[in-house]
């Protein structure tokens, strides 16, 4: 069953066109890894997935739910897909628990004590469980982005999708993220990622697309791709970052 | 100048500065409630409401915000027994309760815009991560928006309600017995005018300074987050 | 008893004459006696740093009322028979310079550090390099909140009539006993005080954006 199904989407800001008649789909358990520039429109794409940028043609599938810009209906959505930013993404005042626990509580009424077991369990598998409690401003940039993707596991969504997580990052502590996204991907999440991490492209990616203006203008898995770029602006775009 | 002080006879009509003073802390408290109540909710029309809210919000601020509370006061006085004689209710409304609406509506447009300055600093991609989890826009201001918020105008907040319970002072001309109202009838009792208003700005400042402590308590207790060096 | 008309509305903006003239005159008397407080506020010497600050305190944590019954009756007490628009606005001066001069303080303290130690390397005398570096910047971060202070002065005049001015306040209290038609009267007064201050608001707003703009 596909996680997502994008057929023939557009999106422009005033004048100006990002998102060129673009078709997607992501298969449950598999990971994409979006490619391209700055301004080619990757994270324009990765956020009409959960309806934070709206499109005005096309239409879109995600996780079972026809993309209907109302309330209710993207808050129906959202539950089932998940989503972490490049930056300020833990809420500073609550603690790392009690972000955690806040939407579950909120959104799918989970009794209290269950909550807080599930939190405790979450914070395990990115390897924060003993930060429950500790406040956002006491944890490395690495950490706040494990805590993240930790909350939005919480939901239990179908789909995570992940908006240049590490761009942020001291080099250093990327490593620790990628790593728990890689465990991700292996225990069968379907993962859409925005990034410039081209190893994580490579070792974790199940199929890889490149995007340059507004069009996805390759797209494969990354063996092939990486190995055998067929366009000139994928070369460069290779040579530039590798 | 032949005038000694003496505070002997002020001091004589104690009770009356008491009444009076818990009188002014009554009215602040209530007005400080109130009108933080109000001003948060017209912080959140102001910064999420569609063209009508956010234009009603524009115009109560701006018009209190550019007028003296003293003339406010006298609107207040005037038009609120008339429009219930409109109605036809045989209720006459105490200077109290025309006073409480008088401070509170006041205070309410200041708090307003403390209040959606706060609102208006919180990162944007903040407000996305709460949406991406489903949150109502409810849950989202009240959770989300507002601790921060409230946390970061603070400040200004407390000198906002400080101003305020001094502000209340000027109720005394509709003739509630606050403090100063206590302060005009002891002097033209004692003719120590001036060791009376003398007695009563101390009282006045004192009262600021409890307020002040009181409110930074309450800030240090709500958000242990904040570490003291931080803005 | 007279009927609210014209002839009622002209009297009130007449009225609104000492007003402005009281604002204008605190305004400039205040921003003289701020400018000594701030400057005593940043100095050097710790007396004056304290003394300064307890008169800002002073007079920002007690009612302007007060202060303003305290200068008009203390005045009198000391044997001067005053015109009340003299203890108005000496009353009102102390407010303004107490409020105007913390303002005005902050402004200075927010010019940033590196510009008193370029000034510094330059080799500029104290007095230079307040004069050329500093005060320029702080004037710049000062205007703001100086305008949107002087709206509060506006307002605040209204107080005066209290203690028997006369200016808008008490033009609008005796066309009341006048013509007995309060909510017309006081509107009218509202809507004067708002055209004379809403402009200032919305000055002092964009000048606080261009200031954003710019760093």
């Amino acid at each position: 069953m596909s996680v997502v199904k994008a057929k023939n989407i557009s999106k422009s800001y005033n004048k100006t066109v990002v998102l060129r008649d673009i078709s997607l789909t992501v298969e449950s358990g598999e990971v994409l890894v979006l490619l391209g520039r700055s301004g080619s429109g990757k994270s324009t794409l990765l956020r009409c997935l959960n309806g934070l940028e709206q499109i005005q043609a096309g239409s879109v599938e995600v996780a079972g739910h026809e993309m209907i810009y109302s309330g209710e209906a993207l808050r129906a959505l959202r539950r089932d897909v998940g989503i972490v930013f490049q930056q300020y993404n833990l809420f500073p005042h609550m603690t790392v628990g009690e972000n955690i626990m806040l939407a579950p509580h909120l959104v799918k009424k989970v009794p209290r004590k269950e909550m807080a077991r599930k939190a405790r369990e979450v914070l395990d598998k990115v390897g924060l469980l003993d930060k429950f409690d500790a406040y956002p401003d006491r944890l490395s940039g690495g950490q706040q982005q494990r805590a993240a993707i930790a909350r939005s596991l919480a939901m239990e969504p179908k789909l995570m999708l992940f908006d240049e997580v590490t761009s942020a990052l001291d080099p250093q502590l990327t490593g620790e993220v990628l790593a728990v996204m890689a465990s991700l991907a292996q225990s069968g999440m379907a993962m859409v990622v925005v990034t410039h991490e081209m190893g994580f492209a490579r070792r974790v990616a199940d199929r890889v697309i490149f995007m340059h203006d507004g069009r996805i203008i390759e797209e494969g898995p990354p063996e092939q791709l990486f190995s055998a770029p067929s366009t000139p602006e994928f070369k460069a775009f290779l040579a530039q970052t590798d | 100048m032949d005038y000694v002080l003496q505070f002997g006879p002020v001091f004589q009509r104690f009770d009356l500065i008491w009444s009076g003073l818990l009188m002014t802390v009554q009215l602040s408290i209530v007005a400080i409630v109130a009108g933080f109540v109000i001003g948060v909710v017209f912080a959140r029309m102001r910064t999420e409401g569609g063209a009508v809210a956010r234009g009603i919000a524009a115009v109560y601020v701006e018009t209190i915000r550019n007028t003296p509370f003293l003339a406010q006061l006298f609107m207040v006085t005037f038009g609120i027994p008339q429009f219930i004689a409109l109605l036809g209710m045989p209720i006459r409304p105490a200077p109290y309760w025309l006073a409480i609406i008088a401070l509170s509506v006041n205070l309410g447009a200041y708090i307003t815009e403390i209040v959606r300055a706060g609102i208006d600093a919180i990162p944007r991609p903040q407000v996305e991560a709460a949406e991406s989890l489903a949150l109502t826009p409810t849950q989202i201001f009240l959770r989300i928006k507002l601790p921060p918020a409230l946390a970061k105008v603070f400040p200004a907040l407390t000198s906002q309600f400080i101003l305020q319970m001094l502000g209340s002072s000027i109720v005394s001309v509709i003739a509630v017995q606050e403090l100063t109202s206590a302060a005009g009838r002891i002097q033209s009792e004692t003719f120590r005018t001036f060791e009376t208003y003398l007695v009563v700005t101390a009282l006045y400042f004192g009262l600021a300074f409890l307020l002040r402590a009181i409110l930074v308590s309450i800030a240090a207790y709500a958000w242990p987050w904040r570490r003291r060096s931080a803005n | 008893m007279r009927t609210f008309g014209f002839p009622e509305i002209v009297f009130l903006i007449e009225a609104a004459q000492w007003t402005i003239y009281l604002s204008l005159l605190t305004f400039g008397m205040g921003g003289l006696v701020g400018f000594v407080i701030a400057m005593a506020r940043v100095s050097r010497h710790r007396v004056l740093r304290a003394v300064s600050s307890a008169y800002v305190q002073l007079f920002q944590n007690t009612p302007l009322l007060m202060q303003l019954f305290i200068v008009y009756f203390g005045l009198s007490l000391l044997g001067f028979r005053l015109p009340a628009i003299v203890a108005a606005g000496l009353a009102l001066t102390f407010f303004a310079s107490a409020f105007l001069g913390d303002i005005w303080r902050g402004s200075i303290e927010a010019v940033p550090r590196q510009q008193f130690e370029a000034a510094d390397a330059l080799a500029l005398t104290p007095w230079q390099s307040f004069r050329h570096v500093i005060l320029p910047q702080a004037i710049r971060l000062a205007t703001p909140p100086t305008v949107g202070f002087f709206v509060q002065i506006v307002k605040n005049t209204s107080l005066t009539s209290i203690v028997g001015m006369t200016e808008l306040m008490r033009g609008a209290a005796m066309m009341n006993n006048a013509t007995m038609a309060p909510m017309n009267v006081y509107a009218i007064v509202c809507l004067i005080y708002f055209v004379i201050c809403f402009p200032l608001s919305v000055l002092s707003r964009k000048l606080e954006s261009r200031l954003n703009v710019g760093r």
